[in-house]
């Protein structure tokens, strides 16, 4: 079978999507020669007035694509740099993410944020190594955070196709994988899906995005001594409350490992979800960045910062033992 | 081409509305407050009488006077204001988000100086799509200082977008003086991206009404974005919370210089006194029926809180399961 790569899962998506509908079209800065290696071929395909590069304005590029939304049009909305959500969270959270509420159901904002390479690229410091899904599923715009290739284009397509606004987070610890994959099979994923990577009775490990390929690591290593199961959301918001119940009910025991801050990261929605509301035989544990993180440059000081398959494995470990 | 009957009908309904609106807050009947349009007026009624039906405005904080004049229905706009199932957004907008897509209304926006790049990327589709149709954006002078205004002409100039930004400039950024807070001029800031710039009498809705024309029409023919800034003067409070807070930022002789030159009365002498008063009567007509219209709807259903959140119906938890 052919292999597929994480972004050109996504290029291929942005290309089958845009044959078939008219009303897509691409924003983004440099996204003519394809800097992201994502938009590439689709200039030449579809034209400057589909594929637009944008001046470095990514307020007003955003909210631009808001009001093309709102007439008709389907954007897709290009982020070179994670940090860059933190500038237009407005243009996101409080005016595209609004409309359809304030309006009364006037209208729909039919966008796709799409930020690959999203986290730490190792080196790239302070500015350029945010993961900031967790505030968009906070404010409740629909936030995907696919882990494999084949999910990347299936979630893709499906982002594309929802009359919300979806933000659609390719962690760049992810980008590097690739499989084999029938190209004829690939379907789009809907929403609020999680999808068992591995089944295991003794734990459940939630995995969001590029971890999920620690935590199969990680439950393999153990596989001789805790069955670990590994449950990735695909989607933080709508999450699939129902896929994580029912793989607590196998499991009974829960640990969340997470590349957000501590405080308020997506991690901890999950464990309090679960405390309230699902069944639980030992105290639940996550793993994430530290609380209030900012990486400094240096790798070691970068990679220091970032959820470890060694603290993953540990705390398996531990609520393996909780009695 | 609207008359002089047809704008003195625009500038009075605003008007007329506003102090109703102004007495409903008062009575508790509008929640939150509003932010008067009075003295305004001539703008809203000026630019929006240069429009087809088609065409399509943002609007601000500030933006009664838009949603009226570009031809909402008074009568859902004021059950809106009082939060009515019956709203133009059903309750769900109220004063700073009032919006009537199907008249081209795209919403009053309560953050200053966003609405700019929406209504650049709604003219930007509906050309893409071969209409012919030009998007208006109304904002503040308080606007002018704000970063992705400034982005959105540089997108439209680029783009020659069939945009028309409309300044209003009031002389306030709520309490503080457009000299205190802008440096250099404001059509200044258009003219650097390569915008034609006016700064006209925005008093006078004749006025408004030629020079929204002219750039209606260069946009509607492919000739790029006009600027306008209209020179006008806001007669009352930056929003009611000023009639208990009573902040002092300008002098009462200050304001009744200002309101010397009326945008009902400059419009008012130009219409036959028999025909004004024709007019008065179904505007007091009008709003006393929306007034009825709000006393009768019924509130929003408080289960219904999240009602339009997602287009696709989706649901997330209660605060509480």
């Amino acid at each position: 079978m052919p292999i597929l790569s994480y972004l050109r899962a996504l290029n291929r998506a942005l290309f089958a999507e845009m044959e078939l509908d008219p009303a897509v079209c691409v924003f983004g800065e440099d996204i003519g020669i394809a800097v992201s290696n994502v938009t590439t071929g689709l200039l030449k395909r579809f034209g400057p007035e589909r594929v637009i590069d944008m001046p470095i304005s990514e307020q007003a590029f955003t909210s631009f694509a808001t009001g093309a939304a709102m007439s008709g049009a389907r954007p897709v909305v290009e982020f070179q740099i994670p940090a860059l959500l933190f500038l237009v969270f407005e243009q996101i959270a409080n005016q595209a993410h609004k409309f359809s509420l304030m309006t009364g159901g006037q209208v729909k904002v039919p966008v796709t944020y799409l930020m690959p390479s999203s986290g730490s690229r190792v080196g790239w410091a302070g500015q350029h190594s945010d993961h900031p899904y967790s505030l968009f599923a906070h404010v409740g715009v629909k936030t995907v955070v696919p882990a494999t290739p084949t999910d990347a284009y299936g979630l893709l397509l499906s982002a594309i196709r929802d009359d919300d606004p979806v933000i659609v987070f390719g962690p760049a610890g992810a980008v590097a994988h690739r499989e084999n994959v029938d190209f004829d099979a690939l379907a789009p994923v809907p929403l609020g899906v999680g999808r068992v990577h591995r089944p295991g009775t003794d734990v459940t490990v939630v995995a969001i995005g590029h971890l999920v390929h620690d935590a199969l690591a990680v439950a393999e290593e153990l596989a001789g001594t805790i069955s670990v199961e590994v449950f990735d959301p695909r989607t933080l918001y709508p999450f699939d409350w129902a896929g994580l119940r029912a793989s607590l009910e196998r499991t009974g025991r829960l640990v969340v490992v997470d590349d957000s801050n501590r405080t308020c990261g997506f991690g901890g929605e999950v464990l309090a979800t679960a405390a309230e509301e699902m069944r639980l035989v030992a105290a639940p544990k996550r793993v994430t960045r530290p609380d209030g993180a900012v990486l400094p440059f240096a790798r070691e000081l970068d990679l220091a910062l970032q959820p470890t398959r060694g603290q993953l494995r540990a705390a398996v470990e531990a609520v393996a033992k909780d009695r | 081409m609207a008359d002089s009957a047809e704008l003195y009908r625009t500038v009075r309904l605003i008007r007329r509305f506003e102090q109703r609106a102004i007495e409903m807050v008062r009575a508790g009947v509008i929640p939150g407050g509003i932010h008067p349009y009075i003295g305004e007026e001539a703008i809203a009624a000026g630019v929006c009488a240069a429009l087809r039906p088609d065409d399509l405005i943002t609007s601000t904080h500030r933006g009664h006077g838009h949603v009226l004049a570009k031809g909402a229905d008074p009568v859902r706009m004021l059950a809106e204001l009082a939060g009515r199932q019956t709203g133009l957004n059903h309750g769900r907008g109220g004063s700073m988000h009032a919006a009537d897509v199907s008249s081209g209304i795209y919403g009053a926006n309560a953050i200053v100086g966003a609405s700019a790049a929406i209504a650049a990327g709604a003219a930007w589709w509906h050309r893409r799509s071969g209409h012919d149709r030009v998007a208006v954006t109304f904002f503040g002078d308080g606007a002018v200082n704000q970063g992705v205004l400034l982005e959105a002409l540089n997108l439209a100039s680029l783009r020659r977008l069939p945009v028309l930004f409309v300044c209003e400039n009031n002389q306030f950024a709520t309490s503080m003086r457009v000299q205190d807070t802008t440096a250099g001029t404001i059509t200044g800031r258009a003219e650097a991206f390569g915008i034609p710039a006016l700064t006209i009498d925005g008093m006078d809705a004749e006025t408004v009404l030629a020079d929204a024309a002219r750039a209606v029409d260069r946009a509607r023919a492919g000739g790029g974005p006009t600027f306008l800034e209209c020179l006008t003067y806001r007669f009352d409070a930056h929003h009611t919370w000023e009639y208990s807070v009573r902040p002092r930022y300008r002098t009462e002789e200050e304001v009744a210089a200002g309101r010397a030159r009326d945008p009902v009365v400059i419009q008012a002498a130009r219409v036959p006194a028999a025909v004004r008063a024709e007019i008065d009567d179904e505007i007091e007509e009008l709003l006393d029926r929306a007034r009825r219209f709000v006393d009768e709807s019924p509130e929003p259903d408080p289960s219904g809180a999240l009602d339009y959140l997602y287009a696709d119906g989706l649901r997330g938890r209660t605060g509480t399961a």
